[in-house]
């Protein structure tokens, strides 16, 4: 599983502090906690309390990008801050989302091909979140169609299926499972497919519990990344044992060693 | 309408592997040989890259064998109880890039030597020729243990490729080979999650990872050449999906393997249909190499002078782009 760390993200104090007090090296410890706990790429959100919010997002990134090479998965609503973003990263670069709707999509997918970046579109549209499998899968045909004919191959491209609270609204959660199923089945080669994993026990008991639960539940739908806490080992070891089940990797003994050795972690 | 190659773009390689040390590096070869860095399945030039070719080491046993077809002593001539000898002659007259030394005797049911004795052969060896060396202990854990880390130590500087470490008994061979400082090989039993668990075992220790050769107890042609071909075969897909565990070079026992087979030894008196045998073993073995080749084999351990010539030629033909 392509691990994207969540943690940059302006509304965790640690992050809004080092972005209030410029202190680039707080950023840059975060960073390297994230990858040091196994992130293959980091989500950079500059949190709901960002006055420059284009200023901000550059800082981030220029930041950032000075201490590692690692994907960095830019993550905004607002195209001009998006662009800002994309300008100044040197590092590959995954766009942080569109989704169904046609003005989203002709403004975020002419960048990710100016910019040569992956770009992840989520299965909802103006007219909110789909009640079921179908009209994921729908929505994620018509991200699907527009990329292509903005030249974007299906491999660059990570439909999420969106996850709900399973303390909100019980009944999605299987639907976000089917559509992942379904999602594969749209092209050959298919478009790749992500979920925002900690809105599944958001508001919710047991969080831990319910992450690591429903990213092994993802996996075996054919999940391929995952934004969530890297710094939650257990979910990261479940991850690693699911695709092993997925017989994505070669199994051994020691296979959670083996999986962190070869990423050159602890 | 032009056909497009579909092509593989892989983003992880195999690792490369040095073995020998002239002079200037610590040793007395008068060679060193590289294997490795490959960034796509054997041979595939119009998609990725073999900066090094395979190489062929000969097989030079510390006693003479007494089982072997005569039509592999009959060619080998009258080296064969002396292992210098037999070293100098794979070299000076078949071209072997390298040496692969096993230490039969020390095993118990073959003689039983000593580590002493061991360490005089491999001295001898090291005299004889200045192409590198590999030494490859007996196939007992207590003899292993007890020839090896001697054996290791006074190859010392020479950079030797050492095996070898299994599952079961590893520690011993690996902390020779990190205190004189050769390169090692894992060895499994056919069997591709036992491969990846020793390189974690050797890893764990201390053991650089790119400092490995991994052995998969190969079959020969018709007894297990197909079993082994798959397990590399998926050792590489894996490496190049970016499993750094199964990254390393491999080497194949093509010799051993291929002349137990009844096709590569029977005469053509015994079996007439399957035609002289001085042609049929030597084709025997290249057939197990060139197949071992296709599935990413680096080093191939071999035997017979003819079937070396054979699979010479025919790397020299596969590495053309």
């Amino acid at each position: 599983m392509f691990i994207i760390s969540e943690r940059i993200n302006g509304m965790f104090r640690a992050v809004r502090n080092a972005i209030v007090d410029k202190d680039a090296e707080a950023i840059q410890r975060i960073a390297k906690e994230q990858i040091a706990a196994g992130a293959d790429a980091l989500d950079v959100n500059v949190g709901p309390a960002s006055r420059d919010t284009a200023g901000t997002m550059q800082w981030l990134v220029e930041t950032i990008q000075k201490v590692t090479d690692k994907p960095l998965c830019l993550d905004t609503p607002i195209p001009k801050t998006m662009e800002a973003a994309l300008k100044v990263c040197d590092n590959p670069k995954i766009i942080n989302s569109t989704n169904g709707e046609i003005e989203k999509l002709d403004a975020l997918l002419p960048l990710a091909a100016e910019y040569n970046a992956d770009i992840i579109g989520l299965a909802m549209d103006s007219k909110g979140i789909p009640r079921d499998a179908a009209g994921r899968v729908e929505i994620a045909l018509q991200i699907l169609a527009s990329a292509m004919e903005h030249g974007i191959e299906p491999d660059r491209l990570y439909i999420d299926p969106v996850a709900l609270p399973v303390n909100a609204v019980q009944a999605q959660s299987p639907n976000t499972l089917e559509a992942l199923s379904q999602i594969r089945l749209l092209s050959d080669p298919p478009p790749k497919t992500v979920v925002g994993l900690s809105n599944i026990s958001q508001g919710g008991s047991m969080r831990s519990l319910l992450n690591r639960t429903y990213v092994v539940m993802c996996i075996a739908h054919g999940l391929d990344a995952a934004i969530v806490d890297p710094g939650d080992r257990e979910l990261v070891d479940a991850s690693i044992t699911a695709d092993l089940l997925m017989n994505k990797a070669i199994y051994a003994d020691d296979f959670l060693k083996a999986y962190r050795a070869s990423k050159g972690i602890e | 309408m032009a056909l497009e190659l579909v092509k593989e773009n892989w983003t992880n390689k195999i690792n490369t592997v040095t073995i020998g040390a002239t002079a200037a590096e610590g040793g007395t070869r008068t060679s060193v040989v590289t294997v490795g860095g490959e960034t796509t399945m054997p041979f595939l030039h119009f998609e990725g890259e073999m900066p090094y070719r395979p190489v062929i080491a000969m097989e030079v046993l510390d006693m003479e064998p007494d089982d072997w077809a005569e039509t592999l002593t009959g060619a080998l001539g009258d080296v064969l109880s002396d292992p210098a000898a037999w070293a100098k002659k794979c070299v000076e007259e078949y071209g072997a890039d390298i040496i692969c030394l096993t230490l039969l005797s020390a095993h118990p049911d073959w003689g039983d030597t000593s580590a002493e004795h061991a360490v005089e052969t491999v001295k001898a060896v090291l005299e004889a020729v200045g192409v590198p060396l590999i030494i490859w202990g007996p196939d007992n854990p207590e003899k292993m243990n007890e020839v090896i880390p001697k054996c290791s130590q006074a190859a010392a500087g020479e950079n030797c490729l050492i095996g070898s470490a299994m599952q079961d008994n590893y520690k011993a061979v690996a902390a020779a080979c990190i205190a004189d400082k050769h390169k090692l090989i894992t060895e499994a039993p056919l069997d591709i999650n036992i491969a990846k668990q020793v390189n974690i075992l050797v890893s764990d220790m201390g053991f650089d990872l790119n400092n490995v050769v991994m052995y998969p107890t190969n079959g020969g042609l018709g007894y297990g050449l197909e079993y082994s071909y798959s397990i590399m075969e998926r050792e590489r897909l894996a490496a190049f999906g970016g499993d750094k565990m199964l990254a390393m070079p491999i080497a194949n026992m093509i010799g051993r393997e291929a002349w137990r087979a009844k096709e590569a030894k029977a005469l053509e008196s015994e079996q007439p249909q399957w035609g002289p045998e001085s042609e049929r073993g030597p084709m025997w073995e290249a057939i197990t190499a060139v197949g071992s080749l296709q599935s990413g084999a680096d080093i191939l351990i071999m035997r017979h002078p003819a079937a070396v010539a054979s699979v010479r030629e025919t790397i020299n033909r596969l590495m053309q782009k």
